[in-house]
């Protein structure tokens, strides 16, 4: 049986601890800029808080992985490398990572920390995840939010790192670290600058029949009507026509979250190794919430007891969920 | 000599166009290279593999070096079997375009494709350390990136490569919207994606033209064009420009930017004859200028 | 998780001008206390403000009789309770009910949960609207408890009958 590790989101360094407190296994996190996939207004570390917070975790046998899993345009990469050698000398215990630059630096220059692969490099097969694993010696791969069950234990029998995959949070439709459609819509990137949908060009409307509609950048994304549920304003969230759709329709996903809860023994036996919650952007309360959800939950299997858990659909976007491709082939 | 390239086709074709296509590129279009191959969806290349070897042949005797490009998602096992067969080929020029294909190629020569996030210098150095001899820089990158990561790959001996006309790939999925929107799934899509030979427009609820989808693909609306900042980025080190073929007169708008970069036309005169060919479609060059993709910025002087 | 109404009642408090100004006259000494003790004890609330520290945020407790209007200049601080037909130009405005936003103060309630259920409305500068809520979120402890616990026992029990009132 797999560790079956929890890792758990943190925006900022109460969160941070809140996390830890609720029985996370290991907390990831960012900079203050971007070098990670979060570079939202307020939310982050500066290098002081991420070393209190290391000491924090580590006090508490809790590990923090840091995320630099944004690509560098060209001319920027010393950001990025600047930002894992400040982590090396606070002492987190992995890098997130991505670019392929940015991994060869860091396998160089720090050899001695865990390389994991962050969803945004977009390794969905053994040989896309063994490049990595054999150039870089990346330790773990974070699996695209695509692949079935069965296909994940396809993966981790060819495949010589471990398994992360997420349970639960925002639940993303296009491939990760493929996706220019921010940058399309704001001239902000979420391959170079780790923003998406950013706050400043997100506008909410209330009309007066009660509905309410959601802009980026003058870009009417959705229009929520005075009973619906709501979601972000992403665009691939967005409401749109087409020629066979004239009155509108989800064109990609509609607002809704993925929670495998139910599915946690299946893919501990298909041998994942870790558990990811996303919602770094998300307040101390979602942290709080899920994590001792899950972290019971985790607790109950492994001790071959049936797993309870609790009932976190308020927390999803748009309040509802999915098993989304780890169910079914039907999802795609 | 800056080169002129067409990129692969990203739609879904039939057959007997796709043959007509090319028929055509191979005698008039003034391109120097072309890309061949299916790298959007795995379950469209039985249709148009079985050609594959014609077209080559077509595309090479009409004086054209022809490139066969990778998938860019791999997950399924024809997709990582297609990749590895491709990677497997002794030709010495394949685009790559996911890093199951570079874990296949091994230190072989290759190029490196849009999709692969060649973003950076030190990106671009390990690439070439493995083989790379060519890259293809995102689509997304601003000018003063692309001079950057340029200065790295001439430097190391590399092509590289920059999207000058034709909607930008903004992002794909394992999902497919095409059936989607049709209410079927990707596995009983019945091909409803070759409905639309230049992707299937998305308008926002209040009537705005966005988003073009194509299958998993999603697309700019606006065509990319490049045409007013050609001169910098051959200055900048750029070698090969790549148009990427929509659903307008190709040969046209290939024989327009060799005109201008043949100085048979300035940037205002191509500029011109380019909104002829594509008529009513928005261009954009937001991406190069650091801002909003689909927004047209002005030409600045020089 | 505290149950909310389905939807941010569109209607406020009837205005009735004299109670509503009534009312700011009793709270502003409070809120002037709750505001100055905040600010000292946890100084990096600012800095993740950023720029949004000269914002002015309106905050709507749709139950109340009046508006909150903050400015968090740390050099200015405002906080002060305003009539809602003197509410002045916001940079941001952000309405609920009132023990939902000082839920959200608290971190006992998570802000995208409350906007996706609709109990949550945010218009005008939404980054402004992101810092706040990042910068209350890394706050430990409960600024309600704190503020409560400035006027002793009395305040303490105010702030627990109020809990109890909103969720029957």
């Amino acid at each position: 049986m797999s560790l079956a590790e929890l890792i758990c989101p943190a925006g900022t360094p109460a969160a941070l601890r809140t996390a830890v407190d609720a029985g996370a296994d290991a907390v990831y996190c960012g900079f203050q800029d971007a070098t990670n996939a979060r570079n939202f207004p307020g939310l982050n570390f500066t290098p002081d808080e991420m070393a209190a917070a290391v000491a924090y975790a580590h006090d508490k046998g809790t590990k923090v992985l840091l995320a630099l899993n944004t690509y560098p345009p060209a001319g920027k990469v010393d950001l990025w490398r600047q930002a894992a050698d400040a982590g090396a000398r606070i002492g987190v215990d992995a890098f997130i990572v991505a670019d392929m630059g940015v991994a060869d630096y860091i396998a160089r220059t720090h050899p001695d920390i865990r390389l994991h692969l962050s969803v945004q490099a977009a390794a969905s097969s053994p040989e896309a995840i063994r490049y990595y694993c054999d150039n870089f010696g990346v330790k773990r791969v974070v699996l695209p939010r695509i692949l079935t069950i069965p296909e994940i234990r396809e993966i981790r029998r060819e495949i010589p790192c471990e398994i992360e995959t997420f349970i639960f949070g925002n639940h993303g439709l296009m491939v990760e670290g493929r996706c220019s459609l921010t940058n399309y819509l704001t001239g902000q990137s979420t391959n170079m600058d780790g923003v998406c949908s950013p706050a400043s060009d997100v506008e909410y409307a209330r009309h007066a029949d009660g509905s309410m509609s959601s802009r980026l950048a003058g870009f009417t994304i959705d229009c929520f009507g005075a009973d619906e549920k709501a979601g972000y304003p992403t665009i691939c969230k967005g409401r749109y026509r087409a020629p066979h759709r004239p009155d509108g329709y989800y064109a990609f996903e509609e607002p809704i979250s993925l929670n495998l809860s139910r599915l946690l023994p299946e893919l501990i036996d298909a041998g994942v190794h870790a558990f990811k919650i996303e919602g770094r952007q998300r307040s101390k309360s979602y942290v709080r919430g899920v994590v001792s959800a899950f972290r019971q939950a985790v607790d109950d299997i492994r001790a071959g007891r049936q797993a309870n858990i609790a009932d976190l659909v308020a927390l999803t976007e748009g309040q509802k969920q999915t098993q989304g491709a780890f169910e079914t082939k039907k999802w795609r | 000599m800056t080169k002129l390239t067409l990129g692969p086709i990203a739609y879904h074709w039939p057959a007997e166009d796709r043959r007509d296509f090319y028929a055509r590129i191979a005698d008039e279009a003034p391109v120097d290279e072309v890309y061949l191959g299916e790298v959007i969806c795995s379950k469209r290349a039985p249709f148009h593999e079985p050609d594959l070897p014609a077209t080559i042949e077509r595309l090479q005797r009409g004086g054209k070096t022809v490139i066969v490009s990778s998938l860019a998602e791999v997950m399924l096992k024809r997709e990582r079997k297609a990749t590895a067969d491709l990677a497997a080929l002794d030709a010495p020029e394949i685009e790559i375009n996911n890093a199951a294909g570079l874990y296949a190629r091994g230190r072989r020569p290759h190029r490196v494709g849009p999709f692969l996030n060649a973003y950076n210098e030190a990106t671009i150095a390990w690439m070439a350390s493995q083989g790379a001899t060519h890259v293809c820089l995102p689509t997304e990158l601003p000018g003063a990136a692309i001079a950057t990561a340029a200065a790295t790959a001439r430097e190391l001996g590399l092509g590289v490569e920059v999207q000058v006309f034709g909607r930008a790939s903004l992002a794909v999925s394992a999902r497919c919207y095409h059936a989607r929107a049709h209410g079927r799934t990707k596995d009983n899509c019945q091909f409803v994606c070759e409905e639309d030979a230049d992707g299937m427009p998305l308008r926002t609820t209040d009537d705005r033209p966005i988003l073009r989808v194509n299958g998993i693909q999603t697309q700019s609306e606006s065509y990319v064009d490049l045409l007013p900042e050609t001169r910098r980025l051959i200055a900048d080190g750029v070698t090969h420009l790549r148009l990427m073929p929509q659903a307008v007169d190709m040969v046209a708008v290939a024989g327009t930017v060799r005109d201008l970069l043949d100085d048979r036309l300035d940037p205002a005169g191509a500029e011109a004859a380019l909104r002829r060919i594509c008529d009513a479609v928005p261009f954009s060059n937001g991406f190069y200028h650091g801002q909003a993709g689909y927004r047209r910025i002005a030409a600045a002087a020089g | 998780m505290t149950a909310h109404p389905d939807t941010v009642p569109r209607t406020a408090v009837p205005a009735r001008p004299v109670l509503a100004r009534l009312s700011c006259l009793i709270v502003q000494p409070v809120l002037t206390r709750v505001v100055r003790r905040i600010a000292a004890q946890h100084p990096t609330l600012f800095e993740r403000l950023g720029p949004h520290q000269g914002t002015d945020f309106v905050i709507d407790p749709v139950d109340l009789p009046f508006a909150l209007h903050l400015r968090p200049d740390p050099r200015a601080l405002v906080f002060r309770a305003v009539p809602r037909d003197a509410v002045p130009p916001a940079g941001a405005t952000i309405r609920g009910t009132f023990l939902l936003l000082l839920e959200l103060i608290d971190s006992e309630e998570d802000g995208d949960a409350a906007f996706f259920a609709r109990d949550l409305e945010v218009t005008g500068d939404t980054e402004a609207v992101v810092r706040l809520r990042n910068a209350l979120d890394d706050v430990d402890g409960s600024i309600a408890e704190d503020a409560a616990a400035m006027f002793g026992p009395p305040g303490r029990a105010i702030l627990a009958r109020l809990r109890r009132a909103y969720q029957t």
